[in-house]
């Protein structure tokens, strides 16, 4: 029964809930996996793609429990294993790298220490070996001066670092399978590069099998020579990456394809118009209050920003996470103060309390990033709604009217009215906060980061329903996103920033075709993009790798 | 097993039966328990009186149904009145920060300072022992905790983005704490007062004991057990019947209480 030629076995696998015996998380997966091969598992989230793979190494959280099947490494069954060997099997055989890389490592233990737990638990190694491995392991990753980091705790690492740190742990015994398990998307679009190919050459060098899970599809194509597609509990499809992307046989792959957004029409906008909006070096600084004998620090998150809206123009914001993006979006919407500069509505400047000020409350609207959050977990959606219109001066049967009409807009029913937002999924929940955003009919509605929690098929559903409810109701849109695909199908107009600072602005086909800064290329070469021709797809990147420290 | 089932119902029946026995003891007690008759002084429990009578010969039965009144009302009012300005206090001073978070801080953390005994004993002392004075006393002694877990979860909600949403439809402050916020912070709220309901009993119970509660000769559990202090040899029953009402009081609060912490704490709910 031993294939030399297989690593690992899965046969009907299935997995359920231990309370509720009729439940499956995961229903007959049957996969192989050679030595050294990639692997890409792709998926939504609640698809069971996690839970797949913690099952391998017999990790998978309390409550969860195999309900058939059997998983063979190297032609052993797991599950019959003593928790003996199934421990040494662990990090010798088969590790795991996770998708947040502050929470798993242990905040409280110094590197050195927590890279020198495998050696110590699974090798018979000296401690001037064991600490000779570690060094070298690190410097592998790519952390600059290792000896005097070994005493440095997580958080004094960025996310990058850590996720590098993560990978030293998993590779140091040099394991036969890594799964990685969605290791970059806490990671900015630069970073996540830089690891994902830090992450291959690494097990490709070591001879390592990689399980890449992720619901990133180009993401996961790029990278590895089979995917396999999952889809409730179900492995729909699975084969070699060209025949995927070209041919892809079940309907979901070919519904997760044509979800890749795709570059929308080129609009044009009348120049000499007043804008809508306008920022005029706009500045926001963060104090973090001094104690009695420290004093105030002072950081500023925008040094100055100055950019302008058109009406019925949808300017786009892109950056990595701390490049100032949301702060721009939260202080154009004065929801945090800003300490210079000034903002412009229609042509007048904004003040709290002044003439225009409440004309700009109502007409300034945002659209959030978490569909959780967003919406008060006691309101039903009807009295969500009602309350956006608070302001507005209409009749309450004009008010009925106009929540019954919006909700057919973001195509709900009106059965949604009467629910409360944790009996809608997280799509709805986003198409309700849509629907508050733009009852009052704004004119310019800030989106932060608005379709990023979702899932790839609802993703490009909220994206085409707001693409639409902005050409029918023509008002202004700043959208915020780090989502380049995203950005490529909405906007007009795309601004660049870095540290606070706008670092390019233009029309969205020259910053997308020929970007000036090389911060721009580094950013957009750093996303695979996915590309249709004709009948299939191509996979590339649109520039060539990103130069370091660009 | 389930013992969070055990826990509410165990708990709910001995809480419901103080409760009726309180609101029985509001409308008809076997003797009127401040009725002296000094011919059936310490009586031993039997059919006439069954509970036994007092050194003054009242009635024990009566006088601890009257009691029960007494108690679930101080408590009841010492509760509302320590959970709304706690609730008022904390909101305001999540919500607002700055100086106004630290002046009521300040207040909170010294309030905090004293043991709520002690602080209730100081307070009494000045406003003289009688029902107002000591549920004033003991709502500003429990005010602090429910001030501090108000604006602990204000202070999280605060971020949250439909706070946000609110103010960008335009509402004013007050709306948006009196629609959004507080709404939302009243679980852990509630989960405080079922606890802080029992233990607002116990140090009323306490201060009855010390001499500085309600006044006899109106009956409380805790003053009762005071005057049974010098009888407890040939009396037994004095001490031991106010005595048990309150441990199995509290153990009923403290088991429902259980019960509603695993309830509305979204943290205690597992898979």
């Amino acid at each position: 029964m031993t294939d030399q030629d297989t690593l690992l076995s899965v046969e009907a696998l299935e997995l359920g809930i231990a309370s509720l015996p009729e439940n499956r998380i995961v229903r007959g997966v049957s996969f192989d996996i050679r030595p050294g091969e990639m692997v890409g598992l792709v998926g939504e989230s609640g698809s069971g793609k996690t839970m797949l793979g913690r099952a391998v190494i017999g990790l998978q959280p309390g409550g969860i429990v195999g309900r058939g099947g059997i998983i063979r490494l190297r032609g052993r069954d797991i599950t019959q294993m003593s928790p003996r060997e199934r421990r040494k099997m662990r990090g010798e055989d088969v590790a795991i790298v996770f998708q947040e890389p502050m929470t798993s490592l242990n905040p409280s233990m110094t590197i050195g220490r927590q890279l020198d737990e495998p050696l110590r638990t699974h090798t018979k190694l000296g401690t001037a070996e064991r600490r000779a491995r570690i060094l070298q392991m690190m410097e592998r990753v790519g952390i600059p001066s290792p000896a005097d980091r070994l005493h440095d705790y997580p958080h004094e690492f960025s996310g990058g670092m850590r996720q590098r740190i993560m990978l030293a742990s998993a590779m140091l015994l040099k394991p036969a399978l890594l799964i990685a398990d969605e290791p970059t998307t806490a990671l900015d679009a630069l970073v996540q590069r830089e690891v994902l190919e830090l992450m291959v050459e690494m097990t490709r060098e070591n001879g390592t099998a990689l399980i890449l899970i992720s619901h990133d599809l180009p993401m996961v194509a790029r990278y590895c020579e089979r995917v396999m597609v999952m889809r409730q509990g179900e492995l729909v499809e699975q084969g070699e990456t060209r025949r995927i992307l070209t041919q892809p046989a079940h309907d979901y792959t070919r519904k997760l394809l044509a979800a890749m957004p795709e570059r929308g029409p080129l609009r044009t906008f009348v120049e000499d118009e007043t804008p809508l909006v306008e920022l005029r070096d706009l500045k926001v600084e963060y104090v973090s209050r001094g104690g009695l004998l420290s004093r105030a620090n002072r950081k500023l998150a925008l040094k100055g920003a100055s950019l302008s809206v058109r009406r019925g123009e949808v300017v786009a914001v892109v950056g990595a996470s701390g490049s100032g993006k949301t702060t721009l979006g939260r202080a154009l919407a004065h929801l945090i103060p800003y300490s210079g500069g000034e903002i412009l509505f229609r042509g007048k400047p904004v003040a709290r309390g002044s003439e225009g000020w409440m004309d700009f409350r109502v007409n300034c609207q945002m659209i959030f990033q978490d569909p959780f959050g967003s919406l008060d977990p006691r309101f039903t959606i009807r009295r969500a709604l009602a309350e956006a219109l608070y302001h507005v001066d209409i009749g309450a049967q004009e008010k009925d009217e106009r929540i019954r009409r919006i909700v057919a807009e973001v195509g709900l029913e009106e059965k949604h009215l009467d629910r409360l937002p944790h009996e809608m999924s997280g799509g709805q929940r986003q198409r309700v906060a849509i629907a508050r955003a733009i009852i009052s009919e704004p004119d310019f509605v800030i989106a932060d980061e608005a379709v990023s929690a979702l899932d790839v098929t609802v993703r490009a559903q909220v994206l085409d329903l707001l693409a639409d409810l902005q050409k029918r109701h023509g008002f202004s849109c700043l959208f915020i996103s780090h989502d380049l695909g995203v950005v490529e199908q909405l906007a007009d107009r795309v601004v660049v920033m870095r540290d606070g600072e706008i670092v390019e602005e233009g029309p969205r086909n020259r910053i997308f075709d020929a970007p000036e800064s090389g911060y721009t290329r580094a950013l957009l070469s750093a996303i695979p993009t996915l590309k249709r021709s004709g009948e299939g797809v191509e996979l590339s990147w649109r520039f060539a790798a990103p130069e370091a420290g660009a | 097993m389930n013992l969070g089932r055990t826990n509410k119902y165990l708990g709910g029946l001995l809480i419901a039966f103080f409760l009726l026995s309180a609101l029985l003891g509001w409308l008809w007690t076997p003797y009127d328990p401040l009725a002296l008759d000094l011919r059936a002084r310490l009586q031993a429990p039997g059919a006439a009186h069954w509970l036994g009578t007092d050194e003054y010969g009242r009635d024990v039965l009566s006088r601890l149904m009257a009691a029960a009144r007494t108690s679930v009302t101080i408590s009841a009012l010492t509760v509302s009145f320590a959970v709304t300005f706690g609730i008022v206090l904390g909101a305001l001073s999540g919500y607002a920060r700055g100086w106004i978070d630290r002046a009521v801080m300040l207040l909170t953390d010294t309030l905090l300072a004293f043991p709520s005994i002690l602080l209730a004993l100081a307070l009494l002392s000045i406003l003289g022992a009688n029902i107002w004075g000591v549920i004033l006393a003991l709502g500003l002694a429990y005010m602090p905790t429910v001030t501090r877990v108000v604006r602990g979860a204000v202070m999280s909600l605060r971020e949250q983005e439909f706070i946000e949403a609110s103010r960008l439809m335009g509402h004013p402050v007050g709306y948006t704490l009196r629609a959004h916020v507080i709404p939302n912070c009243l679980a852990p709220v509630i989960v405080i007062a079922t606890s802080m309901f029992g233990s607002v009993l116990l140090t009323e119970s306490a201060l009855s004991f010390l001499g500085l509660g309600v006044p006899p000769p109106a009956p409380t559990w805790g003053n009762m057990l005071a005057g049974a202090r010098p009888y407890m040899s040939q009396a037994s029953w004095l001490g031991i019947f106010p005595g048990l009402c309150i441990a199995l009081t509290l153990l009923g609060i403290n088991l429902f209480g259980d019960y509603v912490r695993d309830r509305f704490d979204p943290r205690m709910k597992g898979l």
